[in-house]
C-alpha cells in the first residue's frame, strides 16, 4: 500500500471516529403528549431548542387523550415512559407525583420557573411538599363564543348581562337560529358549561367563602346560580339532551348557532375548520348590569421530567427552555393557546383580548380545587348536570350530592 | 412397525410424557402470563389501598365494602350492575327470542333464506366500534337518520342517546343489530340437527308450526340454546365496547347506561376529565366481576346441562 493510500485511509478512519463519536455524544429524549393535533407545532419548537441545544435531539411522541392516564401510569410503573411528559394539573398530576413518577423542579434545575406567576405554579405544584413537579404550559379560559356575522345578519347586538341573554335569545330563535349551540351529550363539556354560566352569578366571595369552609355548595347562591342554567333550555338546540361537544362547535361554526360556551382551546380549531368565521370570544352574561365581566380560567397541565429517565439533565434543560419567553412567544403564535409566561407577547388580536378577560376571571372551581381524591367534583357534577338539565332532578339535590360525595374526603364539608 | 413403536412408548414411558408436556406447555405458558397472572394480580391489588399510583398498604375488604356499601360508590356500582342484568334479560327476549324466530324462518328454507342468511349475518362481521359510531350518527338528533325519517311522519328530535329514558334502550337495539346473527346461526345449526324424520313424524300427526316450535324443535336444540344462554350472560356482564362508544366512559346521561364494564374501567384507570385513578377499587370492581360471571355461569350450565338430559 503507498503512503498516500495509507494516509487517506487514516484520514477516512479519523473522520468516522469523529462522525460516530459525535452522534453517540448526542442526546435523543422524547416528549410524551396527548396532544397529537399539536405535532407540527412541538416538532418546530423542538427544532429551536435543537439549534440552540445541537447535542440535544426531542423526539414527540404522541398518544390518544382519552387512554393517556393509563398509558402514562403504567409505563411509568415499569420505570419507562417519556423523558418529558405533558402532564394534566392538580389532581391529575398530584396522583402520579405521590407515586414517585416525576422529578420536583426547583429554580436551581429549572430557573425559568421565575418566569411563571403564582396561580400558575399552583398548577403544578404538590399539596403535601409544595414543590413544583410540573412547570405550567397554558391556561385556558372558558367563555362565550359569538357569531358575529349570524348577529349582524339577525341585526342584533351580543349580550353583556343575563336578561339581555334571554332578550336576545328569544329574537334569534324566532329568527331560525339556535341561540346556543351546546348540547348535553358530553360530560366533560357538560361541567364546563356549568363553570361558565354559574360563576359570574357566584363571584369570588362565593369561592373564598367555599374554600375556606365557610360554606358548601348547598349554599343558596349555588342553588340559584344551577336553576338558571334551567332558563337556557329554552334557547339550546332541539333534543340537546343528545348533542354533543363535536355537534355543538359544527352549529356554532355553520353558523346554524348564534353563540356557543366553550374554551379558547378551541379558537385555534373554528379556524382552521371554517377560515371565514368571524367569531369573538367575550365573557358570559353578567348577573346584572355594572357587574365585573367574568370568564372562568384554569391552568390545562404541564411538563414533567420522568424521575426515571435515563437522560434528566437532557429533560429538565428542555423544561427549562419550556418556560422561557422565547418559547412561550412561539407556542402563543402556533398553538392559539395562552401561554402563562409572564412577558409573552401575544400577536393575535383575539387571543390577546381571552388575555386581557383573564385578568378578572374566576377559577374552574371543580378542576381547581376539588380533583384531588375519590370521588371527584367533577365525577359528581358530570353524573347529575345532565339530570338537572332533563328534569329529573332539582339544583337542590344536585348542589347535595355534590356536597355529600365530596365531603368523603373534603373535610369542610363533613357534618354540614 | 407399529408394534415396535408401542413397544418403545412402553419401555419410554417418559418420552411420551414428554412430548405430551412439549405440545402443552406454550399454551400453559400464555394462559399463566396473560390469564392466570393478570387475574391473580386484581385479586392481590383489591386488597390493597392506593396513594396515587403505588399501592401502600394492606386494606383487607375495604374496597370491597366501599363498592358495596358506601355512597356514591355503592349507589354507581348497583346503577351499573341493574344495567348489566337489564340488558341480560332484554338480550335474551329480544335478541335471542329473534334469532329463534328467524332461525325457524331460514330452516324453512324460504325462497330467498340464503340471502337473508347472509344479511343476518353480515354485522357480526362488523367491530363494535364501527357499528356503535355508526348508529351514534343514526341516532343523532339533528342529522341522524332515525330522526330525519320520524320528521317526514312529524315527530320531532328525539335525543336517543341524551334522555334517561331511551338512552339504554338504543344502545341495546344497536347490540342486538350487530349480534343478531350470531344465535341465528347458532340455534339454526341447532335446529339443523333435529332429524327430518322427526319434524315429519311431528307433522304426520298434525303438529302446526307453533306445536313444532314448542313441543319438538325447542326441547331438541338445548344444547344450542345452553351456549346461547350462558354466551349472552357473559357478554351481558362484560359488556364494554357499545356503551363506550355510544354513551362515552361515564355512561352518560347521568349514568343511565353505566355498566360494570365502564365503571371499573373509570375507576382503575380514570378519566382525563373526570379525576384520579384508583386500582384498588377498580380490581375490587374486577373480582366481583369475574365471581360474578364465574359463579353464575357455573351455576346455569350445570341447570342447563341437566336441563338438556331430562329434555
Amino acid at each position: 500500500m503507498s503512503r498516500r493510500r495509507i494516509g487517506l485511509a487514516l484520514a477516512a478512519a479519523s473522520f468516522a471516529w469523529g462522525l460516530a463519536a459525535s452522534v453517540a455524544h448526542a442526546t435523543d429524549i422524547s416528549f410524551w403528549t396527548w396532544r397529537q393535533e399539536d405535532k407540527a407545532a412541538y416538532n418546530e419548537l423542538f427544532a429551536d431548542f435543537t439549534k440552540a441545544n445541537p447535542d440535544i435531539h426531542v423526539k414527540f411522541e404522541s398518544f390518544p387523550d382519552e387512554n393517556y392516564p393509563t398509558i402514562v401510569s403504567t409505563a411509568l410503573a415499569a420505570g419507562k415512559g417519556g423523558d418529558v411528559i405533558h402532564t394534566h394539573a392538580y389532581g391529575w398530576l398530584e396522583q402520579f407525583v405521590k407515586a414517585g413518577y416525576f422529578e420536583p423542579q426547583d429554580m436551581t434545575t429549572v430557573p425559568s420557573l421565575a418566569n411563571q406567576p403564582a396561580d400558575a405554579l399552583v398548577a403544578g405544584t404538590y399539596r403535601a411538599d409544595k414543590k413544583v413537579y410540573s412547570l405550567p404550559f397554558a391556561s385556558q379560559t372558558l367563555g362565550l363564543f359569538i357569531n358575529k356575522d349570524v348577529f349582524a345578519k339577525a341585526g342584533l347586538t351580543p349580550p353583556t348581562t343575563w336578561d339581555e341573554f334571554i332578550t336576545v335569545s328569544k329574537a334569534l330563535k324566532e329568527k331560525g337560529i339556535y341561540p346556543l349551540a351546546n348540547g348535553m351529550g358530553t360530560s366533560w363539556f357538560n361541567e364546563m358549561f356549568v363553570a361558565i354560566f354559574t360563576n359570574p352569578f357566584l363571584g369570588q366571595d362565593f369561592v373564598t367563602d367555599l374554600t375556606s369552609g365557610k360554606t358548601t355548595f348547598k349554599d343558596p347562591r349555588y342553588v340559584a346560580a344551577l336553576g338558571k342554567l334551567l332558563e337556557l333550555r329554552d334557547y339550546m338546540p332541539p333534543g340537546f339532551e343528545g348533542i354533543d361537544y363535536e355537534t355543538a362547535g359544527q352549529l356554532f361554526i355553520s353558523g346554524k348557532a348564534a353563540m356557543l360556551a366553550g374554551g379558547s382551546f378551541d379558537i385555534a380549531t373554528y379556524r382552521t375548520q371554517n377560515p371565514a368565521i368571524n367569531m369573538d370570544f367575550v365573557a358570559p352574561p353578567m348577573a346584572k348590569t355594572g357587574d365585573t365581566p367574568q370568564v372562568t380560567k384554569f391552568f390545562d397541565g404541564g411538563y414533567a421530567v420522568n424521575a426515571k429517565s435515563a437522560n434528566k439533565e437532557a429533560a429538565l434543560k428542555l423544561v427549562n427552555w419550556m418556560g422561557t419567553k422565547e418559547f412561550g412567544d412561539k407556542f402563543s403564535a402556533l398553538l392559539g393557546n395562552i401561554s402563562p409566561i409572564k412577558g409573552v407577547v401575544i400577536k393575535d388580536e383575539l387571543l390577546a383580548h381571552v388575555a386581557k378577560l383573564n385578568e378578572t376571571a374566576m377559577p374552574h372551581i371543580n378542576v381547581v380545587y376539588f380533583r384531588f381524591e375519590k370521588p371527584t367534583g367533577s365525577e359528581l357534577l358530570q353524573g347529575d348536570i345532565t339530570k338537572m338539565m332533563s328534569g329529573s332532578i332539582t339544583p337542590d339535590q344536585l348542589a347535595a350530592d355534590l356536597t355529600n360525595g365530596l365531603a368523603k374526603w373534603y373535610k369542610p364539608f363533613q357534618g354540614k | 412397525m407399529n408394534n415396535g413403536r408401542r413397544h418403545t412408548a412402553k419401555a419410554f414411558p417418559w418420552r411420551r410424557s414428554l412430548w405430551i408436556a412439549s405440545l402443552l406447555t406454550p399454551a400453559l405458558v400464555v394462559m399463566v402470563l396473560f390469564v392466570l397472572w393478570p387475574l391473580l394480580s386484581a385479586f392481590r391489588l383489591a386488597f390493597y389501598e392506593f396513594n396515587g399510583l403505588q399501592p401502600t398498604s394492606f386494606v383487607g375488604f375495604e374496597n370491597f365494602r366501599k363498592v358495596l356499601f358506601e355512597t356514591p360508590y355503592s349507589d354507581w356500582t348497583y346503577n351499573a350492575l341493574k344495567h348489566n342484568i337489564i340488558a341480560f334479560v332484554a338480550l335474551m327476549v329480544f335478541e335471542n327470542g329473534t334469532a329463534f324466530l328467524l332461525a325457524y324462518a331460514l330452516l324453512k328454507a324460504l325462497p330467498g333464506h340464503r340471502i337473508h342468511q347472509v344479511i343476518v349475518f353480515l354485522p357480526v362481521v362488523l367491530s363494535a366500534v364501527i357499528v356503535g359510531f355508526l348508529w351514534k350518527l343514526f341516532l343523532h338528533p339533528l342529522f341522524g337518520l332515525v330522526n330525519q325519517t320520524l320528521a317526514l311522519v312529524g315527530i320531532g328530535a328525539i335525543p336517543w342517546l341524551g334522555n334517561e329514558s331511551t338512552a339504554l334502550g338504543s344502545i341495546l337495539f344497536t347490540n342486538i343489530w350487530h349480534w343478531l346473527g350470531f344465535p341465528t346461526l347458532v340455534l339454526l345449526a341447532g335446529m339443523q340437527r333435529v332429524g327430518k324424520e322427526v319434524i315429519e313424524a311431528a307433522r304426520l300427526d298434525g303438529a302446526g308450526d307453533y306445536v313444532l316450535m314448542t313441543r319438538i324443535i325447542w326441547p331438541l336444540i338445548a344444547p344450542s340454546v345452553t351456549i346461547v344462554t350462558i354466551l349472552t350472560f357473559i357478554g351481558s356482564f362484560n359488556w364494554f365496547e357499545i356503551p363506550y362508544v355510544m354513551a362515552g366512559l361515564t355512561g352518560s346521561p347521568g349514568g343511565a347506561t353505566d355498566v360494570l364494564g365502564l365503571y371499573f374501567y373509570r375507576t382503575a384507570f380514570g378519566s382525563t376529565t373526570t379525576g384520579i385513578q384508583d386500582f384498588g377499587q377498580g380490581s375490587a370492581l374486577a373480582v366481583m366481576m369475574f365471581i360474578i360471571v364465574a359463579g353464575v355461569t357455573a351455576i346455569a350450565l350445570r341447570y342447563l346441562r341437566r336441563r338438556e338430559i331430562e329434555l
